[in-house]
């Protein structure tokens, strides 16, 4: 904590690798957000403005509203699967090169 | 310590209340046989949480370990104590009694709960348990002006928390009398009492700890009642979900709930038609306004913020979101059996005798499971379900305090009045005369609140965080213009937006519709004619199917036979009076008599509601009929919140702001300096 005020935060931002970590997780994040909340809302609007797909029984009982709201539940583990994964393994190594490194950059 | 020693006498007062014979007034679900069974597993629970802050207590001494844990949470157990926080009384009592009531919808109401922690995980935790300390205070406060933001910060947790908070309270005093029969006020006073002994002596270490212990309770009891339910069909889910479609409770259920419209169906039909969406939801506008509310406030709301500052860094952060969505995920997709279960052993209607929200479901089957309302088994599986609910109010109560103490505490006095220079003592004792306050502040409006419509309450806490802290933590975090300006602005305009929608929106009470629906249980209906189908009806535009301005779309209505008049329950009552000297059968005069006692019950109901509303016809906002159409005012506060905090920004110049970006990015992203 003592090298709290040696840090140059613009030379790290501007950093090559910090611009590459930047891009690659806005990338990542975003595309598996808005895929999230499209999936998420296909739910309710399906349900709402086509129940007849709702409705058609494929397994016994079992309807294509259950199976669609039970996949709401696997694409959301999915989700959070596939990201920590991804942050696991490729994320935090790129943080922490520049963690390792920040003290140089820019001094 | 004179802390730990002055905690034995104070934990000791909440079980003594409990325990004493006095309180147990009324009549719950539970004979009076079995009560003292109920008393003693109510007594293990709570007897468990107070060991645990009773050790808690000797590990809270700085401030880092008051608010925070000490940082010492890991990220499994912060999942899990994630997941006792977020599965409060309502979620694991109310949507079980959703599916049990309404097949489909209710199932498909616990979806949202879940997908919000996607935004949770990907763009709120890490980045917040990087630059943050101990509130959302902290991390506006970070690049914005620190004391205008914390000040703001700290109002609107305090309110989202105080409108969570009384939901909590005034559904769990109900609930508590509903299950075992304890007066209403007792049971605030006593959630109130041993929740401030959980965070004044324990802090966040004790908080957590009840949490996990208590999530862990709640989803083994759920477990055990799944297999049972589920067992029957060998696992399978066609199989169970024959059971439910063939169930003459769950056929007699869907034929009211679509009253004439059920004309002409089989009873195959009618069963089939529970595990299909429309039954409950019907507005679609206004189930994507509550989606948005939920997948964008739950990453809004102050306790679940605050729970990321618990563990050491970004990576333990990250998994106690995979934790804890394993959890709730899991728990919401057991829910599924234990309403439908619920529906199929217990009934629709005995459900809605108990409770007509249905929050008695999961508490009934439980109790028939084990072997019915005269088994020892069953009453002990009852009992066992009513105190982990009991346990889950105490504990998100706890959270909630903790919440507003802290912000009340640390951001405001430390940080505002005190200009960040406190010792830790004094933070300390400032963070639990805070946690006092608000502590009896949440007890006092429990018992104010008794009997108040509350329902829209978390929905409006939801609304708030979403339309308010989501917008200025977001834009802080990921946009390079975002300042104090836009922060101050957007705050005030989302919550003040959603809460006013809330206001003049159909969750408030309005006299006119109480008067004519009790006026309809007394006198009955007067015969109909028959009615032709009609059309449906287009609206005048999107602004209509939002506020009552102008003409509202409207759905084709089938065609619809005459019908003849229906008796009011008064003279339903005279008949059955009449009925019973002429009956000479046992059974046939213990039905008639239960019946009996079914409208008395309803009449009584209908009298009190035309009492209370006597020459009222307006709602506490003065309106005849909601001005505001959906129920939930995400999709219009939401967006006004984004737009004023960018607008805000734009038009305000914060050098401090600017200047401190890169810091407040590259430390987001790596965890450089995190406290």
């Amino acid at each position: 904590m003592t090298t709290q005020h040696t840090m140059n935060w613009q030379a790290i931002d501007a950093d090559p690798r910090f611009q590459a970590l930047h891009r690659k997780k806005t990338l990542f994040l975003w595309g598996l957000m808005i895929f999230s909340v499209i999936y998420y809302f296909l739910l309710p609007v399906g349900a709402a403005y086509f129940p007849e797909i709702f409705k058609i029984r494929v397994w016994g009982p079992v309807n294509i509203g259950i199976l669609f709201a039970l996949s709401e539940f696997i694409v959301a583990w999915f989700i959070a699967v596939l990201y920590s994964r991804r942050a696991n393994a490729v994320f935090d190594s790129m943080a922490q090169e520049i963690i390792n490194d920040a003290h140089n950059i820019g001094a | 310590m004179h802390t730990t020693h002055r905690t034995k006498s104070w934990l000791a007062m909440p079980l003594l209340t409990m325990l004493s014979p006095a309180v147990w007034a009324g009549e719950g679900a539970v004979a009076d046989e079995f009560k003292l069974l109920t008393v003693a597993v109510f007594g293990a629970i709570i007897a468990l949480t107070i060991a645990i802050t009773y050790w808690a207590a000797k590990k809270t001494n700085t401030t880092a370990e008051f608010y925070a844990a000490g940082r010492s949470i890991s990220g499994a157990q912060n999942g899990w104590a994630i997941a006792g926080d977020y599965l409060s009384a309502a979620s694991f009592l109310g949507i079980a009694g959703l599916i049990s009531l309404y097949g489909y919808d209710g199932f498909m109401y616990s979806v949202g709960f879940l997908v919000a922690y996607i935004t949770v995980l990907l763009v709120i935790a890490e980045p917040c348990r990087n630059i943050g300390k101990y509130t959302l205070g902290d991390i506006l406060a970070f690049r914005n002006d620190p004391k205008k933001t914390k000040t703001i910060a700290a109002i609107s947790t305090i309110t989202v928390s105080i409108f969570y908070l009384t939901a909590q309270m005034v559904g769990g005093g109900v609930l508590i009398k509903t299950l075992i029969g304890i007066d209403y006020e007792v049971s605030v006073i006593g959630v109130g009492i041993l929740m401030l002994a959980y965070v004044v002596f324990g802090g966040m270490v004790a908080t957590t700890w009840v949490q996990i212990v208590k999530a862990i309770l709640l989803v083994v009891a759920s477990l055990v009642l799944v297999v049972l339910v589920w067992a029957p069909y060998g696992f399978s889910l066609p199989g169970f979900l024959d059971s439910v479609v063939h169930n003459d409770g769950v056929q007699k259920q869907v034929a009211k709930l679509l009253g004439n419209s059920a004309t002409g169906m089989t009873p195959e039909e009618l069963g089939q038609r529970f595990l299909e969406p429309g039954l409950f939801l019907k507005n679609p506008i206004d189930q994507i306004s509550l989606g948005m509310a939920l997948v964008l406030g739950t990453a809004g709301l102050p306790h679940i913020l605050m729970r990321f500052f618990t563990v050491p860094n970004a990576q333990e952060a990250r998994k106690s979101v995979i934790w804890a969505m394993a959890i709730i995920g899991g728990f919401y997709v057991i829910t599924l059996f234990l309403g439908l279960g619920a529906a199929t052993h217990v009934g629709p209607a005995n459900i809605i005798a108990l409770d007509k929200g249905g929050n008695m479901a999961a508490p009934i089957l439980a109790q028939y499971l084990g072997g019915g309302a005269h088994s020892i088994l069953g009453n002990f599986f009852l009992a066992f379900v009513a105190a982990v609910a009991f346990a889950t109010i105490v504990a998100v109560v706890a959270g909630l305090v903790l919440a507003s103490a802290s912000a009340m505490a640390h951001d405001i006095y430390v940080g505002v009045i005190r200009g960040n220079h406190a010792t830790q003592e004094e933070q300390v004792r400032a963070a639990r005369i805070s946690s006092v306050i608000v502590g009896i502040a949440a007890i006092v409006i429990g018992i104010m609140a008794k009997g108040q419509n509350v329902a829209h309450l978390v929905g409006m806490a939801f609304a708030v965080a979403a339309s308010s802290n989501l917008p200025a933590v977001f834009l802080t975090l990921y946009w390079k213009r975002c300042n104090t300006g836009g922060v101050i602005l957007g705050m005030l305009t989302g919550a003040t937006a959603a809460i006013a929608l809330v206001m003049v929106s159909p969750n408030m009470t309005y006299p006119k519709e109480v008067v004519k629906a009790a006026n309809k249980v007394l006198q009955g209906e007067p015969a109909a004619d028959a009615k032709p189908a009609v059309a449906a009806k287009p609206g005048e535009g999107i602004v209509c199917e939002l506020f009552a301005v102008c003409a509202k779309a409207e759905a084709a209505k089938p065609a619809t036979p005459s019908s003849p008049a229906k008796p009011g329950a008064l003279e339903k009552l005279t008949t059955l009076n009449a009925q019973l000297p002429t009956l000479t059968d046992a059974d046939a005069i213990a039905k008639v008599n239960k019946e009996i006692g079914k409208l008395s019950k309803d009449i009584a109901k209908a009298q009190d509601d035309l009492k209370q509303y006597a020459g009222k016809t307006t709602s506490i906002m003065g309106l005849e009929k909601p001005f505001f159409l959906l129920k939930n005012p995400g999709l219009i506060s939401i967006p006004l919140g984004f737009l004023m905090v960018m607008l805000g920004s734009l038009l305000y110049r914060d050098p401090r702001a600017e200047a401190m970006w890169e810091e407040l990015y590259v430390r987001q992203n790596t965890g450089i300096h995190a406290a």
